[in-house]
Parts: structure tokens; sequence; C-alpha cells
């Protein structure tokens, strides 16, 4: 999977630089004019180019390499919204969607009507059922069975409707992302 | 207690402490001083490795020691924590644990300040994790220290103080040397020895009742004093209003903070993939879930066949229930059997403790140096500082937990967690869901939402009955108790979720759309990810 990134990054250099990233805009600068920095989510980490989205002036003199920079950036950051809104991006969010939340809200009503019955209705949890095993016992062993049944589903739906896509997606992002970047370095 | 358990349980525990050693050394042989190898292990750990360092990570001492300790006083009511403590994982695995492995790289911070503005987001964040981890550091001090106690007989305060400083200094020691991949293994051996002395003990609890659940329950129930009442919950939160809202409020804390906990975060970081991510939760959540389950068995025994009184009498708060049911089991104080098996379960706690208090040391560095220090500092350092930031910031973290384990010395364990899951669920859970769900969250909004969570989070713990105003509180000779609740979740998670929704709308600033787009194309498909 990790080969899938285009990045020029080696993991010996990404690991090395990890630290430089925070030297703020004169370091980023420096290695603007290399190639070790063409991922844009390392730009926002290195210098903060979204900063100048706040207030709509740019925190540090533009100079021409920086405005190279933010253009790639920028062409980057439409490749995102252009991915954001396409069919195949809308059908693996709604797909992710569909399942987590009304799961979610499930297992948390579930778990939280369990909770509030055992304060408010412990004589209702101490009704026996069989033996010594009662309502309260049942139902706390109830939750770990929808607990483990649930992890299970997710990672089925997860596996079978999701994984492909989202795969196919995240080479295509990565692909559009090194040709923006290409075509506004050239 | 005699000599044998004694020499026994530090001949294991030694072995223990020295096979990890081994392994560090043995680790950072290979170790470039890189962030990526010091913070994520290089991020080649295997689903199934890190689904068993996960659970490593999360089975702490509160869980094998604290619950089972709860269930043999209290009955019913211990068992609130196991269903809370796993329930938690659902929400990791549903919405935190593929997000945050795909938009981030080794914090919280991370996932927030990728679409905000940078500096304050990471300062808050950093601060939080901090926090959240010393809180849970401490609960693994006083672990430690109540264990030390029975072993040595329960009254040398100097030996028991010593353990601590000597848990804190290998702690050091592990995460300095080794960084994620020494701790990683460490939590993958101890996860195994954990898992191996509970099934056994379990076993072994049910060969004594024939394998009759029932009657285990029934003989709890009889022993206990408070026949059929000790299977349904009331004994330890029923009674009053204020006991039924801090029940509540301790089961929010428990099923929302286990999302936001630094160190459960930086574990998703040692996988290559969000999909690696996704199945060594699945891995993580088979384990922890028949760990929990049998922490009732164990907590239920320890009723049967120690007896809730024996255990108060070692212990106040519980947290010797499991070593004093092994000595049982094995066949009482005076035979082999029962040092051994009690050396074996002291050894496993002890380990236990070690490894999460690696794991979060580990991850409380890392915010200090990634987000903090990167944040606060001035001037330039040299590129490989912020490792030897993190290096540091073990130490120092590392004698905070260990002076602040030696004063809380007498609460419980699992309740200490309790406190920690609290503050993570205020501080980091609204913060991490807001920036990855709400398309218009602002550097504003994700500010206040964890200043707005864990400052009320830790006022309301100040105000509350564990510092002051009740004889078992830590200041039990002064009065500033203004809240009744002993657990603050009920009020300050949804302060924080309102806090990030308050700054969100309140801020002049427009989100930025471009950076949602990629945050979410990113958490989905892992596009771009490191």
């Amino acid at each position: 999977m990790q080969s899938s990134n285009a990045r020029p990054r080696g993991s010996g250099g990404d690991a090395e630089s990890t630290a430089e990233t925070h030297d703020g805009h004169d370091q980023a600068h420096v290695e603007a004019t290399g190639v070790r920095y063409d991922d844009p989510w390392y730009d926002a980490l290195a210098s903060g180019w979204g900063e100048t989205s706040g207030d709509g002036t740019p925190v540090a003199p533009v100079d021409a390499a920086r405005a190279e920079r933010a253009d790639r950036a920028a062409a980057a950051a439409d490749v995102y919204l252009e991915v954001q809104r396409s069919a195949a991006f809308q059908e693996v969010r709604s797909r992710y969607r569909r399942f987590v939340v009304p799961a979610g809200i499930g297992f948390f009503v579930w778990y939280v009507a369990y909770v509030v019955t055992a304060t408010s209705a412990p004589g209702l949890m101490a009704r026996p059922v069989a033996g010594a095993v009662n309502v309260a016992m049942l139902a706390g062993l109830g939750q770990f069975l929808t607990t483990f049944l649930l992890t299970w589903a997710y990672a089925r739906h997860a596996r079978l409707r999701r994984d492909r896509a989202a795969l196919e997606l995240r080479w295509d992002t990565q692909e559009l992302t090194r040709t923006a970047r290409g075509g506004a370095a050239s | 207690m005699t000599g044998n358990h004694q020499t026994l349980a530090l001949l294991l525990f030694s072995a223990f402490v020295a096979v990890t050693l081994g392994i560090t050394t043995w680790v950072s042989r290979h170790r470039h001083g890189s962030a990526e190898e010091f913070y994520a292990g290089g991020r080649l750990f295997s689903p199934m490795e890190n689904g068993f360092a996960i659970a490593g990570d999360y089975m702490s001492a509160a869980s094998f020691l604290g619950i089972s300790g709860l269930i043999a006083l209290f009955g019913y009511d211990g068992m609130l924590y196991s269903v809370g403590f796993l329930v938690a994982w659902l929400v990791v695995l549903f919405l935190v644990a593929e997000l945050v492995r795909n938009c981030g790289r080794f914090t919280l911070a991370d996932v927030v300040a990728a679409r905000m503005s940078e500096r304050p987001v990471r300062i808050a964040a950093g601060t939080s994790s901090v926090t959240v981890s010393v809180l849970y550091l401490v609960a693994q001090m006083v672990g430690a220290g109540s264990l030390v106690a029975l072993l040595l007989g329960g009254t040398s305060e100097a030996a028991q103080s010593w353990t601590v400083i000597g848990v804190g200094a290998l702690m050091v020691i592990y995460v300095s040397l080794g960084g994620m991949r020494a701790t990683t293994w460490i939590q993958i051996v101890k996860a195994v020895l954990l898992l191996g002395g509970t099934v056994a003990l379990t076993v072994l609890v049910l060969v004594r009742f024939h394998g009759d659940f029932d009657q285990l329950l029934l003989t709890a129930a009889e022993r206990s004093g408070h026949g059929r009442s000790f299977l349904a919950p009331g004994l330890k939160y029923g009674g009053d209003w204020t006991a039924r809202f801090d029940f509540i409020s301790l089961g929010l804390a428990l099923v929302l903070g286990t999302a936001g906990l630094p160190h459960i975060l930086s574990r998703f970081y040692t996988v290559p993939t969000a999909r690696a991510a996704r199945r060594s939760v699945v891995w993580s959540i088979g384990l922890i879930g028949g760990f929990y389950l049998m922490t009732i068995v164990l907590g239920f025994g320890a009723a049967a066949i120690v007896g809730p009184g024996a255990v108060r009498g070692s212990n106040a708060a519980g947290n010797t229930a499991v070593p004093l049911l092994a000595l049982d089991l094995g066949g009482g104080a005076d035979s082999t059997g029962g040092t051994v098996l009690f050396a074996i379960v002291a050894a496993v706690a002890f380990a236990t403790i070690l490894a999460v208090v690696a794991g979060i040391t580990l991850a409380s560095s890392a915010s200090v140096a990634h987000d903090l220090y990167a944040s606060l500092r001035r001037g330039r350092a040299k590129p490989r500082s912020e490792v030897a930031v993190a290096r540091t910031a073990a130490v120092g973290i590392g004698v905070v937990a260990i002076a602040l384990g030696l004063f809380a010395r007498d609460l419980n364990v699992a309740f200490l967690v309790g406190l920690a899951f609290a503050v993570a669920a205020s501080a980091n859970l609204p913060v991490l869901l807001y920036s990855l769900f709400w398309r218009g969250f602002t550097t504003r909004g994700a500010v206040w939402s964890v200043y707005g969570g864990l400052v009320p989070a830790l006022a309301l713990v100040l105000l509350s009955p564990v510092v002051s105003g009740s004889p078992e509180s830590l200041f039990p000779g002064l009065d500033f108790q203004y809240f009744p609740l002993q657990n603050p979740g009920l009020i300050s998670i949804p302060l924080g979720f309102v806090a990030g929704w308050l700054g969100t709308i309140t801020s002049a600033e427009v989100a930025d759309e471009a950076r949602h787009a990629e945050t979410e194309v990113r958490s989905l498909t892992g596009a771009g990810a490191v």
C-alpha cells in the first residue's frame, strides 16, 4: 500500500525531514525549490499556507518560489474538491454513512438505555430469569454480544462495499494531484 | 505473606524486565533516530501484532486489578466498567480508527491542525493530550503501589514508594531508548502474558465450581452478605440520585473516552494503511471482549472464594482481589501451588503496569515534542531535535507521574481511570469528530471545544468529593466540594461539544472548503496518507 504513494520521498528522507517541517517559512521556502515536499499535506504542515485564508492577507512576503508553490498547492487543492464532488466519492461516502450512522445511533441508544435502566429501575434489572441469572446479567452479556456482532458486520460491510472503491479513488486522486502539480510547475 | 511469594514473584518480574529490556536493546539496534521510527515504529506492524498491542495498551492494571476488585466488593455494579470499556471500541472502530489513520501522522493534533490554523490548535490539542495521559499514568502508578503493598505485607510505605519510582524509571528507559517499536513489542508480550494468566485463573475458578456459572453467582451472592441484590445493580451506585447520576456520568465517560485517548490514537499510525488499522481494531475488540468477560468471572470468583471481607481487609479499594484469588486457587497461602500462582499473577500485573505506562509515556512525549514544543519554541532547531525533545519529555512526564502516583495512593485504580476517560471524552473527542465530519468547523471552534471540555472536566474534579469534603478524599481535612458527582463526564462532555459549536458559529473565519474537501477525501480514501 505504501508503494501506491506517488510521492518522491523515500522513507529515510521522510523521516529525517519530519522535524524540519516546523521550521517556519524561511525553511519551507528553501525546501520549495527542491522536490521533497510535493505532498500538499506536507506543505500545510510546513508553512501553514492555509493561514492566508483566515483574513485574506498573506502572512509572509510572497516571493517567486512561494507563489509558484502556492499555485501548485492550489491546483492540488482543487483536485480534492473535484474528487469530493465526483459520483464515485459520493457513493463511497454515502455507503460509509449509511452503515455508520444507524449502527452508531443504535448501539449508543442501546448502551445508554442499559445504563439508565440499571440506575433508575433496579427492580426490573433484578428480576430473575433462570437460576441466579437475572435481567441485569442478560443485559450486560447482551452488550458484549451486540458489540461483537456489530464489529463483524462493520468489518464485512467495509470489506465488501467500500474497500475496492476507496482504493481506486485513492489511486485516481494521487494521480490527479501529481498531474496538477506537474502541470503548474512546468 | 511468606518470603517464598516475594522471592518468586520478584524473580518472575525480573525475568520480564530482563526480557523487555533485551527487546528494547535489540529493537533499537536499527534505530535511525527519526520521528517516523520513534513515534510510529516505522508503520510496518501487521494488523494482528497491532491488535495485540492495542489490547495490551488498553487492558491496564485498572482492568485486571480494579474491575475484578469492584465486582468482588460491589457485585454487579463493577460490571458496568467491563461493559463500558468494551462498547467504547465501537466508537473507535466506526468513527475514528480508519479516518485518523488516513489523515494524521503521529498525534491527535495532526488530524485537527490539517484543516485549521496550525499553532493554536496544536497547543490546545497537545495540552489536553498530555493532561489525559498524566491522569491515566497516575492510575497505573497507584496500581503498582498497591500491588507491592500486598506483596511485601502491606505496611512498608517506603517499599511502595520505591516501587513507584522504579516503575517510572524503567518506563523512561523503555520509551526513550526504544521508541514505538520497543513499546509495541512490550505491549504484545504483555498482552499474551496477561491473557494467558487470566485464562488460567478463569479456568481454575470454573473448575472449582464444576463449570456451573450459576453456582458461582449464588455462592458469590451468599458470601457477600447482600444476597440476591449482589447480582443486580444498585450496591455502589444505587440509593440517592447523586450516586445514580454518577453512574450515568461514568458510563458516558467510558464509552466516549476511549476514542480520545492519545496512546490509543497513536497506535493506529503503526500500521501501513487504514484497512490494517481497521483489522487491528477488530483483533483488539476480540481480545479485549474476551478479557473483560473473564474479569467478570474473576470478580465474582473472588467474591465467592476469597470473600469481600478479606478483599476489603487487604486493600480498601479492592485492588488486590485477583492476587488473593490466585493464592486461594493455587491451594492457599502455605502451599507451593498458591505461592506459584500468586507470584505469576503479581508478575503479570507488574508487567501490565509497566507496559501501559510505557505506552502512555510515549504518546504524551509525542504530544509534547510534536505539538507543544514545535508550536511554542522560538528560533530554529536542528533536524533531529524533535526526537531528542520527545526523549527528554518522557523523563519529565515520568517524574510528574511518579510524584502524583505517590500522592494518590489510596484511590481505586478503576475509578482513577474513569476520570482520565472523562477528560479524554470532554476535551479530545468533540474536536476530533467535528474536524472529521463537520464542514463548517473553524479554528476558533477547535480551540474552544478543547478548552471548553478540558477546563470544566478538571475544575469539576477539583470541586468533587474526590478531592475534598469526605473522609475518602485526597484532602480529608479540607472542604471545597461544590460538585456532587465523582465523575464529571455528564456535564463536561456536552460542554465540550457545545463549546466547539459556539466557537464555530461565533467566529468570523469562514471554513475553508478546499481543506475540508481534502480532509474528507483523504480520510475516506487514504489518498496521500503517510
